[in-house]
């Protein structure tokens, strides 16, 4: 099962501050094992919203918005993409991550990635071919 | 207080994640792969026990193994007392300390670094000795962390007969006396073939089959992918490793265009390559770059991985770089000869410079006999045939490999493409 998790945006993602070392190594130390782990697929932070821009569909219309946006804690500030086996594992990771949980409060979130076994029987029933290996090596250009 | 299924499903999770290197730590202690499976269960009883009366654990993980290493070292003290006394009695000399420097070394090896642990498990559970059913199934479930009933679901066999193969396994590796270390450098290319093999067995299982259940097919995968992540950074100076770990990463991002809306087989030059996972393509063309970094001579995984990426990379069939790929199938046939590399081959030539040229060496592949009763060979053949117009000829062709594929998609394909040439 695949998860994206989201991690949220406050005032200092949103002005730009960087991590300070000791919130980099932590966190840096924390993708490793996720790397490790052979979970982790894929991960970025984002720059602040102010970078950023919006289209706005609606009225007959497409809009453009420059940012900053309002509302820091909507806005995603950093993702990660991983494989796990369920989203009790991904909680289970989730709650390895080294925020802090002294001051504000502040909340993660996962959520599932849409997979091919979601969208019905049809993808999922598949034949099963005694030859397999064989037909796999040629399966290149054939199968 | 704590709810008992919230317990169960943060063990099931936990267990996921830290299940291998538990059991790797243990057996370090207690030198058994079956003991320590063993005492890796009672830990996780205890736990099922005590967690939700006592709140669970910050760390789950860490409880979890300082237990199990508490229970193996109470274990190997029983053991050690029960020989000493044994000794007394046999001797009659008394030896009070007798044990302490085995209990020295017990604690000495405790404290050792945990990725080794991992490391020398895979390779165990990995090992020449056993038989091919026997890794799988050993290397699924201890390092997999899936349970017998799971494996067997994949297998489509009985829950006993996987029971059967991992108890076999055990005993095997008991009687053989395999030690519970890294193979030395003569030998570690050898072991890690072994490991490489098990892993894409299990890749290609999940690959290429799936009757029934609609978990297994990704689940087998998926799981191989992450161990051979997993072996891709203990093992990060082994190009095959990475080779290996770039073939499955391809191959996964197409996983879900090989199967159309009405679940017959897509080939893969009819594929929506819009529907490949552009993140796993990705991932294996970084796989491929690690190898090569490495600057060791391409193995069979490492070419496989380039070929694969040259479909991978391609927007359509018209624009893949088949001339590359014939030369790369020329290397991985010096590497590994093999009829099945052959005509892969010949395709491939087929693609680049035309069927005309490709023919005559698929001629000669049928006369050398080594496919024979191969549908494959036959469906190439048509294939060629019918790239020339040959009709009548490539028409047999397809029929002969109809009646040859024991698949019944398979068949349906292959009778389809025959009756085409009639008209």
């Amino acid at each position: 099962m695949r998860v994206m998790v989201l991690v949220k945006a406050d005032d200092r993602t949103e002005a730009g501050q960087l991590p300070n070392e000791a919130e980099l190594t932590a966190m840096g130390q924390y993708n490793e094992e996720l790397v490790k782990a052979g979970i982790m697929i894929t991960g970025d932070g984002l720059h602040p919203s102010s970078k950023g821009a919006r289209v706005r569909f609606g009225g007959g219309k497409r809009a453009v918005i420059d940012g900053p946006f309002a509302e820091a804690k909507e806005l995603v500030a950093g993702y990660w993409i991983w494989e796990v086996k369920s989203l009790d594992e991904a909680v289970e990771w989730l709650k390895r991550a080294p925020f802090p949980t002294d001051g504000d409060s502040y909340e993660v979130e996962i959520r599932q990635v849409f997979e091919a076994e979601d969208f019905g029987e049809a993808y999922t029933t598949e034949l099963r071919d005694s030859e397999n290996r064989m037909r796999e090596t040629i399966a290149s250009q054939h199968g | 207080m704590n709810d008992r299924d919230e317990v169960a499903r943060t063990l099931d999770a936990i267990w996921r994640m830290e299940g291998a290197r538990i059991i790797a730590a243990v057996t370090r202690i207690v030198r058994d792969i079956g003991k320590a499976e063993e005492i890796a269960g009672d830990a996780l009883v205890a736990a099922m026990e005590q967690w939700p009366n006592e709140g669970t654990p910050d760390n789950p993980a860490a409880w979890l193994t300082s237990t199990a290493k508490h229970r193996a070292i109470d274990l190997v003290r029983r053991e050690v007392n029960y020989e000493s006394k044994q000794a007394e009695l046999s001797h009659l000399t008394p030896s009070a300390t007798s044990d302490q420097p085995a209990l020295d070394e017990i604690d000495a090896e405790v404290s050792g670094e945990v990725s080794d642990d991992l490391l020398r498990l895979i390779f165990v559970a990995c090992h020449p000795v056993l038989t091919e059913e026997g890794r799988v199934a050993l290397t699924l479930r201890l390092l997999g962390g899936l349970t017998t009933g799971e494996i067997a679901q994949a297998y489509l066999v009985a829950e006993t007969t996987i029971a059967q193969r991992i108890v076999r396994a055990k005993r095997k590796l008991a009687y053989a006396q395999v030690p519970f270390e890294i193979p030395a450098p003569s030998e570690l290319v050898e072991r890690l073939d072994s490991v490489l093999e098990v892993l894409y067995l299990i890749f290609n299982e999940g690959y290429s089959a799936s009757t029934g259940v609609d978990w297994v097919r990704p689940t087998l995968c998926a799981e191989a992918l992450r161990l051979g992540r997993i072996l891709a950074e203990l093992q990060p100076g082994q190009s095959e490793v990475h080779g290996l770990v770039a073939l499955m990463e391809l191959q996964s991002s197409r996983l879900r265009a090989r199967v159309s809306a009405a679940g017959k087989p897509v080939r893969l030059l009819e594929q929506n390559r819009a529907t490949w996972d552009q993140l796993l393509i990705r991932r294996g063309l970084t796989a491929i770059e690690r190898a090569e970094a490495l600057d060791a001579a391409p193995g069979p995984y490492l070419l496989q991985a380039r070929i694969a990426a040259c479909h991978a990379v391609a927007i359509d069939p018209d624009t893949t770089n088949w001339v590359r790929i014939v030369a790369l199938y020329e290397v991985l046939l010096y590497v590994q000869p093999s009829p099945i590399v052959e005509l892969n081959r010949i395709v491939a030539v087929a693609m680049a410079f035309g069927a005309q040229g490709a023919l005559p060496m698929c001629e000669e592949l049928v006369r050398s006999d080594e496919l024979t009763g191969y549908y494959l060979l036959h469906a190439v053949r048509g294939d060629l045939l019918e790239k020339l117009d040959r009709k009548s000829e490539a028409h047999d062709e397809f029929v002969r490999a109809a009646e040859l594929t024991a698949n019944a998609q398979e068949k349906e394909m292959l009778q389809a493409r025959a009756k085409e040439q009639r008209n």
